[in-house]
């Protein structure tokens, strides 16, 4: 395990290292970002629109009920933008994403591709990991960012249409404007960086270390996602404690 | 740089007590041999005997745990050497990136490197396609191709760079016997082309008494014999013997 972590640790080192390639590389960054951003938009936007919306339902009638109701908006809003959004588009992009970057890396170590590539004198890092790493390092917090709006807009519905909550969706959303602030958001935003740039490397480390045919790419890519996620939840603790007002 | 043709600048390859352990198991136990320049040098041994790890430390993809490599006198373990000298292998499996079509593996080189502008490198590719047979195959992906011509791609891209020095892994195996005689013809031209000193590493008796200058003989991690293709044919050692004469024995019928 803790051979694992150093690799790592070296992996993202050389891979900050190689920034300054970024320009050079803009062409795959720009491919890869594509797939991460677009490929899971609609996916986010389900997903983010019953987030927001089952948070408003679970807790809207009990505070509907004491008269709290009015501070739903706020709830929503916040829980959404600071936790729920970041961690669960985090997890969800593990999945669709990490095991993709494992899966691809992996079956190019398998098959020998990596090898070819050191043969001409092409540096991995530069050719594999930097694209992807910046790629989803700009994409998780974009789509953090529409599933934060997404899933305010599920929450409003919800409050509204729900008889047992019923509060009108202006309403909902001039709470939320009071109690949510600018930082709020942006400590989510900031988390889901945090998140993208643990996916990257643990997947792109499972990808690289891959040994054996095809079972060993399963194999990686089920770690890949496993230890993304496991990671995630250990550094979203974290990293709410240092953010916490 | 146009589309690969002479190369005066061929290396000598020398080996010096190469050893290689995987865990406990000895993979290479000490080999020693000389490459001339410009010259076909095969290895030839059974499976498992050690012959993709030397041609893997000889291009630097791994190192070796004592002994020492040099091209042209000067050891390989230094960078500079490693970046001095232009060297390229052909893999087994032709290990072509399956992403890219056929134009943009062969040009990958050219493309990573900045060396030529896209429409030079086009020009380039296809002229080095060409060489190998290939002509007009850029666009396709390397899954639409043949064993053959993914080999013969991988050759292409090999010669994309100009190599000095030329390591081909099993080029022939999983090839039909006229494919495989394509391939050797493809090495054999290539060598006369541009003089580029070859080592192959094969199994293949047929490829590697066709190619050959000279040949290596491994088994088990240690060279047996070594010489012209006429000179390990006579070799007594029956190791020797029994690797390049093995055949099926029929059990008789009643």
């Amino acid at each position: 395990m803790f051979e694992n972590i150093g690799e790592m640790l070296v992996l993202f080192w050389r891979t900050l290292m190689a920034l300054p390639m970024t320009l050079r590389q803009r062409h795959k960054i720009f491919e890869h970002f594509f797939e991460i951003g677009n490929g899971s938009l609609l996916m986010v936007c389900v997903l983010a629109f019953f987030i927001g919306g089952e948070t408003a339902l679970q807790t809207g009638p009990f505070l509907a009920e004491k008269s709290f109701g009015g501070y739903l908006g706020g709830i929503v809003g916040y829980s959404v933008c600071r936790e729920l959004a970041p961690i669960l588009m985090a997890i969800l992009i593990a999945g669709r994403s990490g095991s993709a970057m494992a899966a691809e890396i992996g079956s190019m170590r398998v098959y020998q591709e990596i090898d070819a590539l050191r043969t001409m004198n092409i540096n991995p890092i530069h050719y594999l990991i930097l694209p992807r790493m910046v790629a989803i390092a700009i994409a998780l917090p974009m789509l953090v960012l529409f599933a934060i709006l997404v899933g305010w807009v599920g929450g409003g519905i919800v409050s509204a249409a729900n008889n047992r909550i019923d509060i009108p969706i202006q309403a909902f959303f001039k709470n939320l404007q009071e109690v949510v602030k600018f930082q709020d958001v942006g400590n989510g935003l900031f988390k889901s960086f945090c998140f993208a740039l643990i996916i990257g490397i643990v997947s792109c480390h499972q990808g690289l270390v891959t040994i054996g045919g095809p079972r060993g790419i399963g194999r990686s890519v089920t770690k890949a996602v496993v230890n993304s996620i496991v990671l995630i939840i250990i550094f979203d603790y974290i990293l709410t404690r240092v953010l916490l007002k | 740089m146009s589309a690969p043709e002479s190369n005066n600048n061929c290396v000598g390859v020398e080996v010096r007590g190469l050893k290689k352990n995987f865990g406990r198991q000895e993979i290479l136990k000490g080999l020693d041999f000389k490459v001339e320049p410009g010259e076909i040098f095969v290895i030839m041994g059974p499976s498992g005997s050690g012959k993709s790890v030397l041609l893997k430390q000889i291009i630097g993809l791994e190192l070796p745990d004592e002994g020492e490599i040099l091209i042209n006198g000067e050891s390989i373990q230094s960078p500079e050497v490693m970046d001095k000298y232009r060297m390229a292998m052909v893999f087994q499996s032709g290990a072509l990136l399956n992403s890219l079509t056929v134009g943009e593996n062969v040009g990958l080189y050219l493309a990573e490197h900045r060396l030529k502008k896209p429409d030079e490198i086009a020009r380039i590719v296809a002229q080095t396609l060409d060489i190998v047979g290939l002509k007009g195959t850029e666009e396709k992906m390397p899954s639409e191709l043949s064993g053959g011509m993914k080999k013969r791609v991988a050759i292409a891209r090999a010669l994309i760079v100009e190599p000095q020095l030329i390591l081909y892994d099993e080029p022939t195996s999983e090839l039909d016997p006229v494919s495989a005689m394509v391939i050797g013809e493809e090495i054999l031209r290539l060598n006369k082309r541009s003089h580029v000193t070859s080592i192959v590493v094969s199994h293949d008796r047929d490829l590697a008494f066709g190619v050959a200058d000279r040949i290596a003989v491994i088994v088990e991690g240690s060279i047996v014999a070594i010489g012209t293709p006429e000179e390990v044919k006579s070799k007594p050692d029956p190791l020797v013997q029994k690797f390049l004469h093995a055949d099926i024995k029929r059990p008789n019928k009643s």
